[in-house]
C-alpha cells in the first residue's frame, strides 16, 4: 500500500487537474475558434490582389500610425497618471481611480459622442482651439488618435499603477539616500522596475487602439487615407462584399499578432 | 481518485453543455404558433426591419397586434446588409423588410424568401442641415462652397449610392469630410453642428426634426430608394408572416409610413 | 569627545510608542544601536535618513540642522550627506554592480566617465572588481551586501547609517563578512551609526554601544563596560551573565526576600550584581569550606551549551549554570532534582544600580 503511494506521488504531481484542464480547453476553443471561422472563410484565391487594393494597404498603414501616436500619448499622460494614483495620497482617490476605469464601461460610440461634447467645433473647447489655434479635430488623423487614445487610455493606467503598487517603494527610499530626487528617482529607478508592467500596458493599449472603431467613426467619421482606419474599412466592407472584409479583419489579425509577439519576445521576457 | 476526477469532469462538460443549448435556444418555442384552427393568426411575427424604419415599424407593430390579437410583433432593426447576412445564415425570421433592392437580392438569391419581395415604401434624399441653417444652403450646388462641411453616407450603403446618383445627376462634385457608415451616422454629425449639411432621407431627416431641417431638392426625383418586404421562406410563423406582409400593404400602414415622410409605391 | 559631527535628539512617537533616542557620534566614531525586535532602531535610523520625520528633537549634522520640528526645519534625503546600507540591500536590479555604485556620484553632478571610475575604485576596495558588470541577483549574499557598502560610501557621506548590515548573511559569509565591514568602517572618517540585534556584530564593529529598549536609551558605552556591567535583562542575556538587582550594604547585596549574596566590590544602596554562568558550581548536597554564597535550587531546565551543558536552576533567584558534561554525568541532572548551588564571592560583580 504504502509503496503504491510512494511511486504515486511524484507522477501526480506534474499532471494538470482535469478540473483545471477541461475549461482551460474549451476556453481556448471558445476564443480560437471565430478566428478559425475566418481563416476557412478567407477567398485565399483572390487573396493577393484583394491585399493589393490601395484601400487596403492605406487603411492599414493608418492604423498602425494611429495606434502607435495613441499609444504615445496614453504613455506621456497615462504614466504620471498611474504614478499620482499608485504613489500619492489624495482626498478622492478611489473616485478619480474610478473615473480613469469610465471608457472602459462607456460604449465606445457614447465616448465617440463625448468627444465631440468637448473637442467639437460647437465643443467646450473645441470652438475655442478652433478660434485660438486654427485646430480643429474632428474628421482630421489627430481626431483618430484622441478617440484611440480616449478608449485604450485605461487599460495603460491599470497595468501601470498595478505594477507600481507591486513593485517595493523602498528601492525609491534607497535612491533618494544616493542623492536623487523625486524626478531623477522616477525616470532612473521607478521606470525601469516596472519595465514590465509598463510594457505589458502599452501593448493592451495599442492592441485596443487598432481595433478601436466605436469612438473614431464618431468623432472622427470616416474618409479613406486621413481617419479610415482598419476596422472602419472592415465594418464597410462588410456592407458590400463578405470576402472582402474578411481579408481586410486577417490582415488586421495578422499584424497586429505578430507585432505583439515580437513584442512580447523582447521586452516582456527580458524581465 | 479516479470517480472524483471523472465528477469534476463530468461537471465541466454538463456547464458546457448548458451554455451550448442557451445559444440555440428558442427553435421550439410554443409561442411561434402560426394558424389557429379557425385561420386566425397568433403567435410572435419576428420583423427583421431596416433601421431607418424604426419609428415607423413601431408603430405598425403595435396597430398589427391590436387587429390581430393574440399576435406578439418583434422587432429586430439593424442595416438592411446585416439583416439579410443574418437571415442567409439562419437566423429565425419571419418577415425581412429592406431599405435598399440590393440587401433583398442577397436573401432571394440564397433561395430564403417565400414568394416575390414587393416594393411598399419610397425615400428620397434631402439636404439635412443644423435648425437654423447657420451654413445657408439652399441647393445641392451650395454645398461645394469652400468652408462648407458635408458628411455622406459610404457608397457602400444604400443613402451613399443614393447621394452618388443624385449628384451625379446633378453635376456636383464635392469633397465630404466624412463617408458614414449609416444614415444615422451622418444625421448625428449634423445634430451635434459638426458638419453644415448631410445627405440623408427624408424620413431621418423628419424623425430629427427638433434638431435638423430638411431641405428639399429636385435632383433627388433620380435618386428614389425603394423599399422591399417579403416572408422568409423557413419563418417559424408563416402565416404570421404572410399576414404582416399584406398589413403593411395595407391602408392603416401606408398611412403610418406617408406620416414618417415616405412615398407611397 | 571632540565635537560631534552627528548630534540628535531622536524623537519620533507612533501612535502610544514613543521613541527617544539622544545620539552623538564623532568624526570617525562607530556607534551600534543594539535592542530587541520592536525597540525603535531601525525608526531611528530613518529618521536619521530624512526617510522618517521626526516629531520633537533634532538632528544636527556638522554643525547643520537636517531635522527640527520646533522650527519647522527640514532636508530632504536626498539633500543630506548620508549613505545607507539597507538590511537587504536594496541594490537597483537593472542596474549592474558598477552602474549601482556610479548611482550616487551621478547624482551627485559627477559625468558618467567619472562616476563610473569612482565605483570601479569603490568596488576594488571591497574586492568585486571582477564583479562589475554583473546584476545584482547573480551576486551572493556576501557580494551584494559588499557593493552595497561600497555605493553607499561612492559619496563619500558625512553619516554612514547601516540596518542590520549582516542580518541577511548565512553564518559563515558572516563572519569573513563581519571582518571586512570592521575594515571599512575603521576607515570611514565620518559618523557611522550601525543598527543590530546581534551583540556580536555590534561588538565586533562599533566602537560605543547604545542599548534600546521600548523606544529609550537604557545603556550606553563601550563594549567592554557594557559587558561587565549590564544594566538590564535584555544585556545580561545578550552578554551571557546572570544579573540581579538588589540593596547592597558593605560586602552584601539583598537580592530576594531570603537571600543575600556576598560580593567581592563594597558598596551601599540599589545596586546589581552580575556573574557568569561558569562561576556557578553544583552540588548534590550542602558544601562545606570557603564558598560563602549557597543556596537549595531545583533543575528545571538542561541544555547543551557550546562544550558545556547550560542548567537552569529555579530557587531563590533563577540562576544559569554552566557544568562540564562530566559533572552533569555524575550528579545525573534532570528536570525537578533538587541540587545545592555555590558561588564565589570573588566571581561576583556588583556596581550602583544609578549613575
Amino acid at each position: 500500500m504504502s509503496r503504491a503511494l510512494g511511486t504515486a506521488v511524484p507522477r501526480r504531481r506534474g499532471r494538470v487537474p482535469a478540473a483545471l484542464l477541461i475549461p482551460a480547453g474549451f476556453g481556448l476553443l471558445f476564443l480560437v475558434l471565430p478566428l478559425t471561422g475566418l481563416v476557412l472563410r478567407a477567398p485565399w484565391t483572390t487573396l493577393p490582389q484583394r491585399l493589393t487594393e490601395p484601400g487596403a494597404l492605406t487603411a492599414l498603414r493608418l492604423s498602425v500610425q494611429t495606434a502607435t501616436l495613441a499609444t504615445v500619448f496614453c504613455l506621456l499622460l497615462g504614466v504620471p497618471l498611474a504614478w499620482l494614483l499608485a504613489r500619492v495620497e489624495f482626498p478622492g482617490r478611489r473616485l478619480v481611480r474610478a473615473l480613469v476605469t469610465v471608457p472602459l464601461v462607456l460604449p465606445p460610440v457614447v465616448g465617440g459622442v463625448a468627444l465631440l461634447l468637448v473637442f467639437g467645433r460647437r465643443g467646450l473647447l473645441g470652438g475655442w482651439l478652433d478660434a485660438t489655434f486654427g485646430v480643429t479635430l474632428p474628421f482630421t488623423t489627430a481626431g483618430v488618435v484622441l478617440a484611440e487614445s480616449f478608449v485604450a487610455m485605461p487599460f495603460l493606467v491599470i497595468a501601470v499603477e498595478g505594477a507600481l503598487r507591486a513593485a517595493d517603494h523602498r528601492y525609491e527610499e534607497a535612491a533618494a539616500t544616493l542623492g536623487a530626487g523625486r524626478w531623477t528617482t522616477f525616470t532612473h529607478v521607478t521606470l525601469p522596475l516596472v519595465a514590465p508592467g509598463l510594457a505589458a500596458g502599452a501593448v493592451l493599449c495599442w492592441a485596443r487602439a487598432l481595433g478601436e472603431f466605436g469612438a473614431t467613426i464618431t468623432f472622427a467619421g470616416n474618409y479613406p487615407g486621413r481617419t479610415q482606419t482598419m476596422p472602419l474599412a472592415v465594418y464597410l466592407a462588410l456592407e458590400t462584399d463578405l470576402e472582402s472584409a474578411i481579408v481586410l479583419s486577417l490582415v488586421l489579425l495578422v499584424v497586429s499578432v505578430s507585432i505583439l509577439v515580437a513584442l512580447r519576445d523582447r521586452w516582456m521576457t527580458s524581465a | 481518485m479516479t470517480g472524483r476526477g471523472g465528477r469534476t469532469t463530468l461537471a465541466a462538460v454538463a456547464a458546457f453543455a448548458v451554455l451550448v443549448m442557451a445559444g440555440c435556444g428558442g427553435g421550439d418555442d410554443p409561442g411561434s404558433a402560426g394558424a389557429a384552427a379557425d385561420g386566425r393568426v397568433t403567435g410572435t411575427v419576428t420583423v427583421f426591419a431596416a433601421a431607418s424604419l424604426t419609428e415607423s415599424f413601431t408603430r405598425i407593430g403595435r396597430d398589427f397586434e391590436a387587429a390581430n390579437p393574440g399576435t406578439t410583433v418583434t422587432l429586430n432593426l439593424a442595416g438592411s446588409s446585416a439583416l439579410a447576412n443574418q437571415i442567409n445564415q439562419g437566423a429565425p425570421a419571419d418577415v425581412f423588410a429592406s431599405a435598399a433592392p440590393r440587401n433583398m437580392t442577397t436573401v432571394t438569391e440564397a433561395g430564403n424568401a417565400d414568394g416575390t419581395p414587393s416594393v411598399f415604401a419610397r425615400n428620397q434624399l434631402v439636404i439635412a442641415v443644423p435648425r437654423g441653417n447657420p451654413a445657408g444652403v439652399t441647393g445641392l450646388a451650395g454645398l461645394t462652397r469652400p468652408g462648407v462641411k458635408v458628411a455622406l453616407c459610404a457608397d457602400q450603403v444604400p443613402c451613399g449610392a443614393a447621394a452618388r446618383s443624385a449628384l451625379d445627376a446633378a453635376g456636383v462634385t464635392l469633397t465630404p469630410v466624412t463617408l458614414e457608415q449609416d444614415v444615422k451616422g451622418a444625421l448625428a454629425k449634423v445634430r451635434l453642428g459638426e458638419v453644415d449639411a448631410a445627405l440623408v432621407y427624408r424620413t431621418d431627416a423628419r424623425a430629427a426634426s427638433a434638431d435638423v431641417t430638411g431641405v428639399e431638392f429636385p435632383e433627388s426625383a433620380r435618386a428614389v430608394n425603394d423599399y422591399l418586404i417579403v416572408a422568409v421562406k423557413d419563418a417559424p410563423n408563416r402565416a404570421g408572416a404572410r399576414a404582416f406582409v399584406a398589413y403593411v400593404r395595407s391602408a392603416p400602414a401606408q398611412a403610418v409610413l406617408a406620416e414618417a415622410g415616405f412615398q407611397a409605391p | 569627545m571632540s565635537r560631534p559631527l552627528l548630534d540628535a535628539r531622536i524623537i519620533v512617537d507612533r501612535g502610544a510608542f514613543r521613541l527617544d533616542v539622544p545620539l552623538r557620534v564623532a568624526p570617525g566614531e562607530v556607534v551600534a544601536l543594539l535592542g530587541p525586535n520592536g525597540a525603535g532602531k531601525t525608526t531611528a535610523l530613518r529618521a536619521l535618513a530624512g526617510l522618517h520625520p521626526l516629531s520633537a528633537g533634532h538632528v544636527t549634522l556638522d554643525g547643520t540642522d537636517l531635522d527640527r520640528p520646533a522650527t519647522g526645519f527640514w532636508v530632504p534625503t536626498e539633500r543630506r550627506s548620508v549613505g545607507v546600507v539597507f538590511q537587504d540591500y536594496l541594490l537597483f536590479p537593472h542596474l549592474s554592480a558598477l552602474d549601482n555604485v556610479a548611482f550616487g556620484p551621478r547624482r551627485h553632478g559627477i559625468d558618467r566617465r567619472a562616476a563610473r571610475a569612482t565605483a570601479r575604485d569603490w568596488l576594488d576596495r571591497v574586492g568585486l572588481a571582477d564583479q562589475a558588470p554583473r546584476r545584482p541577483r547573480q551576486l551572493s549574499g556576501g557580494q551584494a551586501q559588499r557593493v552595497a557598502l561600497a555605493r553607499a560610501l561612492a559619496v563619500a557621506p558625512a553619516l554612514l547609517l547601516l540596518d542590520e548590515p549582516l542580518a541577511a548573511l548565512d553564518a559563515r559569509t558572516r563572519l569573513d563578512t563581519r571582518a571586512e565591514l570592521h575594515r571599512h568602517l575603521a576607515a570611514h572618517p565620518g559618523a557611522t551609526v550601525l543598527v543590530t540585534h546581534d551583540p556580536l556584530d555590534a561588538l565586533a564593529l562599533a566602537d560605543r554601544l547604545v542599548i534600546v529598549e521600548g523606544g529609550r536609551v537604557v545603556q550606553e558605552g563601550d563594549g567592554p563596560s557594557v559587558t561587565a556591567r549590564p544594566r538590564t535583562d535584555y544585556v545580561a542575556r545578550l552578554v551571557g551573565l546572570n544579573l540581579y538587582r538588589g540593596r547592597a550594604d558593605g560586602h552584601e547585596v539583598r537580592v530576594a526576600p531570603d537571600l543575600t549574596l556576598a560580593v567581592a566590590d563594597r558598596l551601599a544602596g540599589e545596586a546589581f550584581v552580575a556573574f557568569r554562568p561558569a562561576s556557578v558550581a553544583l552540588h548534590p548536597a550542602r558544601p562545606e569550606g570557603s564558598p560563602r554564597n549557597t543556596w537549595a535550587g531545583t533543575v528545571v531546565g538542561v541544555q547543551r551549551h557550546g562544550d558545556n551543558v547550560r542548567v537552569q536552576l529555579d530557587g531563590p533567584i533563577g540562576v544559569a549554570a554552566d557544568v562540564t558534561p562530566a559533572a552533569a554525568a555524575q550528579l545525573r541532572l534532570t528536570p525537578g532534582q533538587r541540587v545545592w548551588v555555590a558561588l564565589k564571592a570573588t566571581e561576583t560583580h556588583a556596581y550602583p544600580a544609578t549613575g
